[in-house]
């Protein structure tokens, strides 16, 4: 049986898809110097599949679709549509990225790990999300390593793709254990399942664990983390904004639905498990950051961090607290953008990534260093930007599930965020080119840039300052999962 | 519908500058005049606030502006000002003026001075604005979140316009310091700020981080016992309550002279307001319990501060200091938890702001001028600049609490109410007037009537005419206020008067 709401609850998929064949088709046709218009065609394209699922794709009451593959719900389609918007920056970015932006296939990889990321969030059954992480990490491998010509590159794909697959596997071999334990696969019947199951607190322990190793890896938690800073350098800039923002967030959507819907006997169990982590995470992430000189190392272990003060709304097991989470990645995954957008532009232009390379930045173009003090700002957890609110948000909902502990342990390390983010704008605005002749080393953005970055930043300040619709939407989705 | 003359005051200084983003960076003339246009029509703006709450009857919240911000979580942009923060939203927009005239940045070409802010005058009259809303905000925000969105907004600027435009020795090292304090004494405050919100939720039902709300929320003997120090103390150290007063000495020195203004002016008034409305108020019982550690450190900073300006030698350093003295003073008063003492500390705070501001000024006119703020290499700036001689004169006898000045008006009563609680402690802490005085007094003869050093003849030049503008300015509110008590301290005690209807009398 066919009905329409199937169709709906795949649109977005449908149509990338089908934009993905049109790319295929239409990049061969394309002169070498007109290749770089793919990204044009990519993002343009996004744009319009984001209206039109707004339009036509909105879920209404959740509903089981597909064979119970698929749960059609707001916490899906917020995911998604955060996804989408990721990718559409991201395809911006990639634009005048000199090795790879003239090349259709990483515009296809794009999408179609878009793709798998979409079907992440909505996934309703174990084996649909085993199949979606890997639609969605394939391509990734290949993009993080898409510089053939560069070692860096070529050592960050491979290393992803060593990590990855062993992670996957460990994982995999989770869900094997939890079909054998509940006899069914259905995220949403595993609840009533398992709790007939009689499963002693050990094995649920070792599954859970086995699970987690898959998931915490995809978002960069220690001690899952030793991945993200070589891979973030070495791979081209874009895509590892891509990665710790979009992959990160799409990670833990699938936490969230399936520790929240599936295994939510054992919330006292896996909450001490991830406040554990989300503590040993924070702190480990913002310690290393403070030392780094790379500007996408910082980014990196930056990222870290952000994914532990995150999981404080997964820890706190409430509504408010997925709703902070999701709040937390919409506001983290728009100010992360901005800020490895600022990072790819000006590399662009001075082929640098040091942070020492930043000296006179505020001179050479004193709109790049305003975008990027808004971002590490937003990162900072400094208002009107997002990152405070959001900030706020995620420490409430665990002050409330009486988490007094955690939040302080995140405070702490929001103080030390402050020095590294701050000592980054230093060499932005403070020191100056060996020479102090900025005037003659200008950045200039080329138009993806200049669109890309200021729907950025605007979306930084609007969530940051307009935070009430974000809040509804965010909170609709939490809602879904009670 | 009124006219929403807070949302106004508040939101200016943001919308004015983005537009100074917007100008180009040459044009640095349009820059200023921006920054001087909006900074005049938010000092008129707020003095007609002022007056308006003078004359308008003097009663509980006025002015009050309420937009639903996020129903779901009880956030509300709600607005309203009473007797205790009319004065500060004037004395922001004072600093605010004053501190634009000050850095507007003429190049003297008979003198070399290059007074006021020569380097990237857009971004420094940017940041500086985003400070002054943030100001602006915490002053007249009644809703805790709020408070805190604006709090937050008003110490990261401070960074950057340290660092960038600072004291080139020591910029970063206090930059950062600085920052460090305020962020680590803000999130402190925000931890008991949340679980104040968790426990009214508990208590009454209430989801809502409205302040008037908050005041009935039934908080705990125990619970206020346990969380009024940390709430406290967070905000106190905006307002340089010993020993954590630390960063601010070594930012004053480190921040170029407008910054200096505003940040012992405003700013430091910011974190004792704060401590005040959100540690004293909300959270009386505790207040009552502590009141006793409040007293003891303020008055070991009353001392310990005027002692350490006594020995400093550099000007801006002994300025700093004295600003730890008098903030002391202000934490002294509200620790008395009584009306005279309470009436002290919030005409202290108006008072010690417009005196420390014009100090800052006239140090910033003689270092652009001079290139040392070494007391002894100083000497003959009364011939030189007679005007910014009188102004120093007026602030420090504003200091010493004479007569006929803001200062008197200020200090006489948290003196008094000292003495209702524990007469050492006033006893103790008057030994400050006594080194004050003699601070003052020897640095006055040194700097100004001293013979001018070899080395400084025919480089110093006298102050601008709009240094001038701003030196009148400040003086004119200091002896105000000093010879008519009456245009601020019934104003004051109508604001002290609801402290003390939540302390229950006591």
């Amino acid at each position: 049986m066919f009905t329409p709401v199937m169709f709906a609850s795949i649109l977005p998929e449908i149509l990338i898809l089908a934009l993905g064949m049109i790319l295929l088709i239409v990049e061969p046709f394309w002169k070498e110097n007109q290749r770089r218009n793919a990204g044009w065609l990519t993002a343009g394209g996004l744009f319009v599949i984001i209206i039109v699922s707004l339009l036509f794709g909105q879920p209404g009451e959740p509903t089981a679709v597909l064979g119970g593959m698929i749960r059609f719900d707001w916490l899906g389609f917020f995911f998604k549509i955060l996804f989408m918007f990721a990718a559409v920056a991201t395809a911006l970015l990639l634009m005048d990225h000199e090795k790879a932006g003239g090349r259709g296939e990483a515009y296809l990889l794009l999408l179609a790990s878009l793709l798998g990321m979409n079907l992440m969030a909505v996934s309703a059954d174990l084996v649909m999300l085993y199949l979606s992480i890997e639609t969605a990490s394939i391509p990734l491998y290949i993009l993080a390593g898409f510089l053939l010509a560069d070692d860096r590159s070529t050592e960050a794909g491979f290393k992803y793709l060593l990590f990855g697959t062993l992670v996957s596997t460990v994982m995999l071999y989770g869900f094997s254990l939890i079909f054998g334990f509940a006899g069914t696969t259905n995220i949403y019947k595993l609840a009533e399942m398992l709790a007939t199951g009689n499963l002693s607190a050990l094995l649920a322990f070792s599954v859970l664990a086995l699970i987690l190793v898959g998931l915490g890896f995809k978002i960069a938690i220690v001690p899952f983390q030793f991945w993200a800073p070589d891979v973030y350098e070495g791979s081209p800039t874009p895509v590892a904004g891509f990665l710790s923002t979009a992959s990160k967030a799409a990670g833990f959507a699938v936490i969230v639905r399936l520790f929240f819907v599936a295994f939510p006997d054992f919330a006292p169990l896996w909450t001490v498990i991830l406040a554990a982590l989300s503590a040993i995470t924070m702190t480990v992430g913002n310690l290393l950051a403070i030392s780094q000189t790379n500007v996408k190392r910082l980014l990196a272990y930056s990222s870290i961090a952000h994914a532990g003060y995150a999981l404080i709304g997964v820890v706190a097991f409430s509504q408010l607290g997925a709703a902070s989470v999701v709040f937390y990645l919409a506001a983290y995954i728009v100010t992360n953008l901005l800020a490895f957008g600022v990072v790819m532009a000006f590399s662009r232009v001075t082929g640098l990534e040091e942070l020492k390379d930043y000296a006179g930045m505020s001179r050479r173009n004193p709109w790049l260093a305003l975008l990027m003090l808004a971002a590490f700002l937003s990162l900072t957890g400094m208002p009107p930007f997002g990152g405070f609110v959001a900030k706020i948000f995620v420490f409430a909902a665990g002050v409330q599930a009486g988490y007094v502990w955690l939040v302080i342990v995140g405070i702490l390390n929001s103080i030390i965020g402050v020095f590294y983010y701050l000592n980054a704008m230093k060499y932005v605005y403070l020191y100056r080119m060996p020479n102090e002749d900025e005037e003659k080393h200008p950045i200039p953005l080329t138009r993806p840039y200049a669109i890309a970055l200021a729907v950025l930043v605007l979306g930084v300040i609007l969530i940051g300052t307009v935070f009430a619709p974000w809040f509804s939407w965010s909170d609709a989705a939490a809602l879904n999962l009670f | 519908m009124n006219f929403p003359i807070l949302s106004i005051i508040t939101f200016l200084p943001f919308v004015a500058a983005v537009v100074m983003l917007m100008i180009p960076a040459d044009r640095k003339t349009e820059v200023r005049g921006v920054a001087l246009a909006t900074a005049a029509i938010d000092l008129l703006l707020s003095g007609w606030l002022y007056l308006q709450y003078l004359l308008g009857g003097m009663t509980g919240y006025q002015f009050i502006e309420t937009y639903n911000w996020l129903p779901a979580l009880g956030i509300s942009l709600k607005f309203g000002v009473d007797g205790m923060s009319a004065p500060l939203v004037l004395l922001t927009g004072i600093v605010m003026f004053t501190g634009v005239l000050i850095s507007w940045g003429d190049y003297d070409e008979k003198h070399h001075v290059s007074a006021g802010i020569q380097d990237r005058p857009r971004e420094f009259f940017a940041f500086l604005f985003l400070l002054a809303g943030g100001v602006f905000g915490v002053f007249v925000s009644l809703d805790l979140f709020m408070l805190f969105f604006f709090y937050e907004i008003a110490v990261f600027p401070m960074y950057l316009l340290i660092a960038i435009w600072g004291w080139i020795k020591t910029r970063e090292y206090a930059a950062m310091k600085l920052t460090l304090y305020l962020f680590i004494g803000s999130v402190v405050s925000l931890a008991g700020v949340l679980v104040m919100y968790w426990t009214q939720y508990q208590n009454t039902g209430v989801l809502s981080f409205d302040m008037l709300q908050m005041e009935s929320a039934g908080f705990s003997s125990t619970f206020q016992y346990i969380w009024f120090l940390p709430v406290f103390l967070g905000f106190a150290v905006l307002g340089g309550i010993w020993p954590f007063h630390n960063w601010s000495p070594d930012g004053h020195v480190a921040a170029p002279t407008a910054v200096s203004m505003f940040h012992a002016g405003v700013l430091m008034k910011l974190g004792a307001f704060a401590a005040l409305r959100v540690g004293v108020m909300l959270l009386p019982e505790g207040a009552k319990q502590w009141s006793w550690l409040i007293m003891a450190l303020a008055s070991i900073a009353v001392v310990y501060g005027a002692y350490i300006a006594f020995v400093q030698p550099d000007l801006k350093y002994m300025i700093g200091f004295s600003s730890v003295s008098h903030m002391g003073l202000v934490m002294l008063g509200i620790s008395t938890l009584n009306q005279t003492g309470l009436t002290g500390a919030g005409v202290q705070m108006f008072s010690h702001g417009v005196m420390t501001a014009l100090f800052f000024a006239i140090t910033g006119m003689i270092y652009d001028r001079s290139h040392t703020r070494q007391i002894p290499e100083l000497g003959g700036m009364g011939k030189i600049m007679p005007f910014a001689m009188i102004g120093f004169i007026i602030g420090g006898l504003v200091s010493m609490g004479m007569p006929g000045f803001s200062g008197f008006i200020a200090e006489f009563p948290i003196f008094m109410g000292v003495w209702g609680r524990q007469w050492l402690v006033a006893v103790f802490a008057s030994i400050s007037i006594i080194i004050t005085a003699a601070y003052i007094m020897i640095n006055i003869r040194k700097v100004f009537f001293s013979p001018l050093p070899e080395n400084l003849q025919g480089h110093v030049g006298d102050i601008t005419v709009l240094d001038k503008v701003a030196i009148v300015a400040l003086c004119f509110f200091m002896i105000v206020i000093g010879l008519f008590p009456s245009v601020m301290v019934p104003m004051v005690e109508t604001g002290v008067e609801n402290i003390m209807r939540l302390l229950g009398g006591a």
